[in-house]
């Protein structure tokens, strides 16, 4: 719909016409954003030149073939890696000159995030594995309970809460890593491909708990190659070869 | 629905604050990474097990070898202790040519005369200064007698001071007296051991025991304890010197003669000795083995033949010192080689978890972990590793000994310095050999450990 410029010094970006008062509440700003892998002598650039903004309390998908460098997108949005060339400012603060303690913090206190294949801790219970985040944090053994107790009701496996992760359905499993990803209240979630593994059934599950999830309030990015799931989203990122294609909202 | 979301109600999220972290809840990590650590551990029983092997070997060899040569240590040290470290121990030895001449000719066979004699030393007494005291010894083999019982022994005749320069101890009775000394009196002392075979039953104070045709009246029983190898008698028997009994040196010249007839395979052998065996004690602890010389030297002038051999508790309590000292260094460093070895082990396998726990890795940094959570997860796991090797390896260790003491009868030492510095050792080794498999995991690229399979 429209092209938006930020403007990383200030972290505001330039927001649609109708909505100004939302100025302020640029959570991820990509500017110019490069990414370039070496292979020995051969350079390949899989990103070229992005630039992008999230606001607060977006529900965001972003879609296209496999190899248009939408991983690698998601890996700089989740601080696990770093753009060749442009800034990343999340939360108003710039990323591109952290080392990597400070990027290790953001990544533990800013971000969440939601992995096709889960990722959890097969040695931990379900309880443990939403904990994990917050011991990195820093919180105490009581609130990080108190919080993780919390999260596995809202997901609905509080009944499982002893459960390690092979005991659980893929689903439950998807459940479990929402709710790790909540843990720590990010500014942002991610989820690369969270319905890849799963049922349509449980899948479609995974979506409503994003749809609810985003209209209390959160903001979340979620990848995928398929159309029909990003345009459940009310703001879908198209790429292609490493551009953005296009960037629409729906008008409901 | 999009005005919903961007209505300007709703309120800017606040901005999380950096979290601080608080000692307390570093503590708390702490405690979930060593949590995490035992579960990886016990999740690869087996392996684990193997792994640890190394370890739980080194350090029970290091705990179980030291306490055997301490208590080797020890137990040449007290034999030597028992014979006193200001005595100079001097013994007749029939020499090698005289065994040999004696064989050969017609006729009964002759005495053989041979070693130390009261006029040897009455010389050392009177020329070397420091000798407070020189006990002689004569040792004859006999059978003695009490009712049907009899017991083939050796009979000491000695001074009144013999068992104070030795340090022997009397259980019951007393040692004879100078007066029963002057008397060539026909008393007699057991050692334990003669006494509990001939008079199984009775108290033997009191009573008398025969040998050849004379009665002995028993005054005192010796305790058996404190004899030594080294303090058997060269000249007559190689029994355990435990089995002896002690009268006074005037009535074993006077009731056995000097000659003393043996039994031998081809035949009987008569020998004359004077004299046995001779203590000399020496006032000063430092000058005994400068006396030991000297009376070396007055001997070798005074006898044609090597008959006689000089032997310095202080100087073999030295060597066993030095041979000690030498065990331990040996003992050291094949313990320390096995602990070597099982560090080794245990790197290896801590390289394998690395690698098979890669997407953990992932996981954990994406969530938060910085690369020193990494690499604390890892080394706590490696020392969690080689301190459960070093208390099995420390239980083994204090249990060896125990086995080797009830089966061989030796004698060992568990001091408590080996199993806790066993165990440290063990513990930095988990340290030592872990820190380069955590930092391989704490160097790992988060995006490729998480694409990892």
């Amino acid at each position: 719909m429209t092209s938006l410029e930020p403007n990383p010094a200030t972290g505001i970006g330039n927001p649609p016409a109708d909505i100004d008062s939302v100025a302020q509440s640029v959570v991820a700003s990509l500017k110019d954003i490069r990414k370039t892998y070496y292979m020995g002598a051969l350079a390949v650039e899989v990103l070229h030149g992005i630039s992008l903004d999230f606001y607060q309390g977006e529900y965001v998908s972003i879609m296209g073939p496999s190899g248009c460098g939408k991983s690698t997108l998601m890996n700089i949005l989740g601080c696990l890696d770093k753009p060749t060339e442009g800034t990343y400012y999340l939360g108003g603060e710039d990323t591109s000159e952290m080392d990597d303690d400070e990027l290790s913090t953001i990544r533990g206190a800013r971000l969440g995030f939601i992995f096709q294949s889960y990722n959890l801790i097969q040695q931990l219970n379900v309880l443990e594995n939403i904990e994990m985040p917050l011991f990195y944090q820093g919180y105490s053994e009581q609130d990080s309970h108190e919080i993780a107790m919390g999260l596995v009701e809202r997901v609905g496996l509080e009944d499982r809460i002893d459960h390690k992760p092979f005991e659980l359905s893929g689903g439950q499993q998807q459940r479990v890593a929402i709710a790790r990803a909540l843990a720590v209240d990010p500014l942002i979630i991610l989820a690369d491909e969270p319905t890849g593994n799963l049922d349509t059934k449980s899948g479609a599950e995974i979506l409503d708990l994003f749809d609810e999830l985003n209209q209390q309030g959160k903001t979340l990015i979620m990848i995928t190659h398929s159309d029909e799931l990003a345009e459940r989203s009310p703001r879908w990122v198209r790429m292609l070869d490493g551009k953005v294609e296009s960037d629409d909202r729906r008008n409901s | 629905m999009t005005d919903a979301i961007l209505e300007p109600t709703v309120q800017p999220r606040r901005r999380p604050d950096r979290p601080k972290l608080r000692a307390g809840n570093r503590l708390v990590r702490f405690k979930k990474i060593t949590q995490v650590g035992i579960k990886s551990i016990y999740s690869h029983g087996l392996r684990s097990l193997l792994t640890v092997l190394g370890i739980v070997i080194g350090v029970a060899a290091v705990i179980a070898m030291l306490a055997v040569s301490e208590g080797a240590s020890f137990e040449a040290q007290q034999q030597f202790r028992d014979l006193g470290a200001n005595n100079i121990l001097l013994k007749s030895v029939k020499p090698a040519e005289v065994e040999a001449s004696s064989n050969r000719g017609f006729g009964p066979p002759q005495a053989i005369i041979y070693g130390l004699t009261l006029a040897d030393v009455e010389t050392i007494r009177s020329t070397i200064p420091g000798i407070s005291n020189v006990i002689a010894s004569r040792i004859v083999k006999k059978n003695v007698w009490h009712l049907g019982r009899s017991m083939n022994t050796d009979v000491v005749g000695t001074a009144v001071d013999y068992p104070t320069s030795r340090n022997y101890n009397l259980r019951s009775g007393r040692f004879f007296s100078e007066t029963e000394m002057r008397d060539h009196a026909n008393v007699v002392v057991l050692s334990d051991e003669v006494a509990n075979v001939l008079f199984p039953i009775d108290n033997p104070l009191g009573l008398s025991i025969k040998i050849d045709s004379d009665y002995y009246n028993v005054i005192g029983i010796m305790e058996s304890e404190g004899f030594s190898n080294l303090g058997q008698n060269q000249a007559g028997s190689s029994n355990a010197a435990p089995s002896r009994i002690y009268i006074p040196f005037t009535a074993s010249k006077s009731r056995f003669g000097e000659t003393t007839t043996r039994q031998t395979a081809g035949g009987m052998e008569r020998e004359t000795v004077e004299l046995h065996e001779a203590i000399i004690q020496v006032d000063n602890q430092e000058s005994v083995i400068e006396v030991g010389e000297i009376i070396e030297q007055i001997l070798a002038r005074r006898h044609k033949d090597i008959d006689y051999a000089i032997e310095i508790p202080l100087a073999l309590l030295r060597q066993a010192e030095e041979s000690a000292l030498r065990d331990q260094i040996v003992a050291g460093a094949i313990a320390g080689i096995s602990l070597l070895v099982g560090g080794i082990g245990i790197m290896n396998i801590m390289l394998a978890s690395v690698t098979e726990r890669t997407r953990e890795i992932g996981i954990r940094r994406a969530l938060g972990a910085k690369k020193r959570d990494i690499i604390t997860q890892f080394l706590i796991e490696a020392v969690i590793l080689s301190g459960v090797g070093g208390v099995i390896g420390v239980v083994l260790g204090i249990a060896i000994p125990f086995i080797i003491s009830a089966v061989w009868g030796m004698t060992t030492i568990v001091t408590p310095v080996a199993p806790l510095l066993a165990f440290s050792i063990s513990a930095l080794i988990g340290v030592v050999f872990g820190i380069y498999p955590s930092m391989r995991a704490a160097d790992m690229d988060p995006v490729e450990a998480l694409r990892h399979e």
